[in-house]
């Protein structure tokens, strides 16, 4: 059979699942930006949003003395006992070990990036190689990558065989299906590719948007998107999945934001740790300041916090 | 794509979880316990010392004691502006623009202190006031101080000039907004304007007179006559009255238009709607959705033009509604000062009844009702956002304009059916389209019999875009040069 052209693929796909106006999508989000957040619902989002960081360090200048660092910070981010653990941390393949003999027998999992990130622009065996070894090496959570060359050229059967090797390379560990809705360009591929991805990972595992590496990584708009699959998905087949937006989400405000979406569009369960994250660096350290502001009525400088970059 | 697992329907909780705190907004309106007529640039109190009460629904409190003006004051505020007109009409069309200008910077200095005056009295979410009410009234006043010095531009090779006193009269659904769609451009003109609110929200409109002196606007310039229908009488039968501008339901526009009859008046109307919002199969289906709920719940649905029946292409007639009742349920309804809160109070007791009893007929004639879950204020005008399902061209709730947070579903098989129910109706201010197809777009922009047609968006306004209606929803246009047009001689 004559391979047909990719644009009737993509076009296929989108009257499948539906395309997303641009225009509508992004004035819907503004609504977001709206709401007031005040007092006891302004805590309980703070903390949620703490609860669901994935704190991050993702470069290749790591040393084991920052993830043990990192590790320390993620299981207490804060004397006030009020203030819960972070999700997990997430670090690079070698550097699972390390995070392993930090946090082990706590509530914070270990995440790995794997399967070549950022890019994935390896072989496949070597891309399950990386993920066995990180599962092997105690990794709880496994990000990884889609194939945007296959999705972009309309190969989606090749974007899901691929992540269903690397579901069935992850064992037990849950699974974040990194779209980099960057690279995808428009909302209707995010769409698309959100889709390709549920129907081949299991209930509980994730999507995320972005690896943190590109320019335009986790908005509300790309996030909207993803999480209105997710529902419709839900909605069709009783599967829920899980959402990460990544990469650019640095203050508790744009944090509450995200939390305001989720509660308006996939509801009261999906506003766990369980079913939503944050991918973030810097964030916990805002997160920390603004609760230090409502407990105490005044900002603390930088410095009152650890491992702040804007210290002086 | 995947098929659903055995068990029961999966649904999404939207519960208590994470509630909101109450979030007032506490800027200070400034409001006087007692506000009398603005004619001849000073505040006077009618002969009769007669006033009425302007409540605030989301309470039923008494906010102010209204002066209500009768035969003789409406009488002085036509002479005063008579006597303004020369002087005014005569100052070099810049020097009018300054005053326009001075207004609108005053106005959105103040914006807060109008906004929260504007949701007090009108019952409107303090959301909607401060960013769009004000903002656009502000964006009126800008757009016309730029016209005013450039006026013989408005129409090509023919040279303009004023009419002299128009009598306006308008709603209260937007109170300052409609005021500004009216003063604007007749100031920038020339003319000298007579104008009467509505008698549940004349508070903003006497706000702004104390900013017309403030702006060092000529005393008679604009006269504000406060009272009910039979004030609005006076103003729009004055004889002096070169033209009257009337925004209002068509049953009063009609009423005016049989006591002006005969007489060489000129005249605009702006009336009600029965808007179509038509979605058809291709479009993205969230963002018509979110359209929808933006054309029908916009200002509790008290928008002349609001898309109030919704045609929906059969095949995903229940998808969208399915849609449209999980959105609808995230509409917060409650405290207008709230920002959070999404739908206020309903502007009047007489309004409510209205929507009750239109509501009430629909159920009757056999459609489905669906309310959202939740209470409502104990105290004050409230109606939840409502949809009814099942509705056909012949049922009450499809013809008649109801005002109100009601949307009525429809459903079509083919373009052509589409177009059919869309224009069988005897109003034609708006309708929207919703589609991925720009073809289709372009031809029912051109079939559909409304003076605004938007295209996957709606209730979109912009000072330079003309605005009204065809048929019953009335004629003459508000905004853009064609607006300026309805307010000048070509000479």
């Amino acid at each position: 059979m004559p391979s047909r052209p990719p644009t009737a693929a993509h076009s296929r796909l989108r009257e499948e699942v539906g395309s997303v106006d641009q225009v509508g999508i992004e004035e819907r989000v503004a609504k977001f930006t709206t709401r007031s957040i005040k007092k006891t619902a302004k805590l309980w989002g703070l903390r949620m949003a703490v609860a669901m960081t994935d704190l991050t360090t993702l470069e290749g200048k790591d040393t084991p003395g920052k993830v043990d660092s990192l590790c320390q910070k993620a299981l207490r981010p804060h004397e006030d006992p009020a203030t819960p653990s972070v999700a997990a941390v997430c670090v690079y393949p070698s550097m699972v070990r390390r995070a392993k003999s930090r946090v082990g027998g706590s509530k914070v999992k270990v995440a790995s990036v794997a399967t070549a990130f950022p890019s994935g622009q390896t072989h496949l065996r070597t891309r399950l190689a990386e993920v066995r070894g990180a599962v092997a090496d105690g990794a709880d959570e496994i990000d990884m990558v889609i194939n945007r060359g296959a999705f972009l050229s309309g190969e989606f059967a090749r974007v899901q065989d691929e992540i269903a090797a690397v579901v069935e390379a992850c064992g037990t560990a849950a699974l974040k299906v990194i779209l980099e809705v960057s690279e995808l360009e428009t909302y209707d591929n995010i769409r698309a590719a959100s889709f390709l991805a549920m129907e081949v990972i299991r209930p509980g595992d994730f999507i995320k948007t972005s690896t943190g590496k590109t320019t335009l990584n986790a908005t509300l708009g790309n996030n909207q998107v993803m999480i209105e699959a997710i529902r419709d998905f839900y909605l069709d087949t009783g599967v829920a999945i899980g959402m990460k937006p990544a990469g650019g989400i640095k203050t508790a405000k744009q944090s509450l934001q995200f939390l305001i979406a989720v509660k308006e569009t996939l509801g009261d369960a999906w506003l766990t740790p369980k079913r939503y994250r944050f991918g973030a660096s810097s964030l916990l350290n805002d997160l920390l300041r603004q609760l230090e502001k409502e407990r105490t009525g005044a900002y603390q400088a930088p410095y009152a916090f650890s491992d702040a970059a804007e210290s002086y | 794509m995947a098929t659903r697992r055995p068990g029961p329907a999966p649904r999404l909780i939207f519960g208590d979880l994470w509630e909101f705190d109450p979030a007032p907004e506490t800027a200070d309106p400034k409001l006087q316990a007692r506000y009398d007529l603005f004619i001849g640039g000073r505040f006077v109190r009618p002969r009769s010392g007669q006033t009425f009460a302007s409540v605030n629904p989301a309470t039923e409190a008494k906010l102010a004691e209204i002066a209500l003006a009768g035969p003789a004051e409406v009488d002085a505020a036509y002479q005063a502006a008579g006597k303004a007109f020369r002087p005014w009409a005569g100052l070099p069309g810049r020097e009018r623009g300054k005053y326009l200008f001075r207004i609108a910077r005053l106005l959105q200095d103040r914006a807060r202190e109008f906004a929260v005056a504007e949701t007090l009295d009108g019952g409107k979410p303090i959301k909607e006031s401060r960013d769009f009410d004000v903002p656009m009234a502000a964006a009126h006043f800008f757009y016309h101080a730029g016209w005013a010095d450039k006026l013989e531009y408005v129409a090509p090779g023919r040279a303009v000039a004023p009419l002299g006193v128009v009598g306006q009269v308008i709603p209260w659904n937007f109170p300052l907004l409609m005021l500004a769609w009216k003063l604007a451009p007749a100031l920038a003109m020339g003319n000298c304007v007579v104008l009467k609110p509505a008698e549940t929200t004349s508070i903003t409109a006497l706000k702004l007179a104390g900013l017309l002196q403030d702006a060092g606007l000529p005393p008679g310039v604009v006269n504000f006559v406060t009272g009910a229908g039979e004030t609005g009488a006076l103003v729009m039968g004055h004889p002096a009255a070169a033209k009257v501008a009337f925004t209002g339901s068509t049953e009063v526009g009609k009423a005016i238009m049989r006591q002006l009859a005969g007489t060489d008046r000129r005249m605009t109307m702006e009336l009600g709607g029965k808007a179509a919002n038509i979605i058809f199969d291709d479009a993205p289906l969230d963002q018509a959705v979110e359209g929808v709920v933006n054309a029908i719940f916009f200002n509790q649905g008290h928008v002349c033009c609001a898309g109030s029946r919704l045609l929906v292409q059969e095949g995903v007639a229940e998808r969208v509604v399915a849609k449209l009742q999980a959105r609808m349920r995230m509409l917060r309804v409650g405290d207008p000062l709230d920002k959070n809160t999404d739908l206020g109070a309903i502007n009047s007791k007489g309004q409510l009844a209205t929507i009750r009893r239109l509501v009430a007929a629909g159920v009757r004639e056999g459609a489905t009702l669906y309310q959202p879950p939740g209470p409502l204020p104990a105290r004050g005008y409230f109606y939840p956002p409502t949809l009814l399902t099942g509705v056909t061209q012949s049922h009450r709730v499809a013809r008649e304009e109801i005002f109100g947070p009601v949307l009525s579903v429809l459903t079509f098989r083919t373009v052509d059916e589409a177009i059919e129910k869309a224009n069988n109706t005897a109003y034609g201010l708006s309708a929207g389209v919703w589609t991925d197809k720009g073809s289709r777009i372009l031809r029912l922009a051109t079939e559909l019999k409304a003076g605004v047609v938007w295209a996957n968006t709606f209730n979109r306004f912009d000072p330079s875009s003309p605005f009204g209606g065809y048929k019953e929803s009335g004629f003459g246009r508000e905004g853009g040069r064609q607006g300026l047009l309805d307010y000048a001689h070509l000479v």
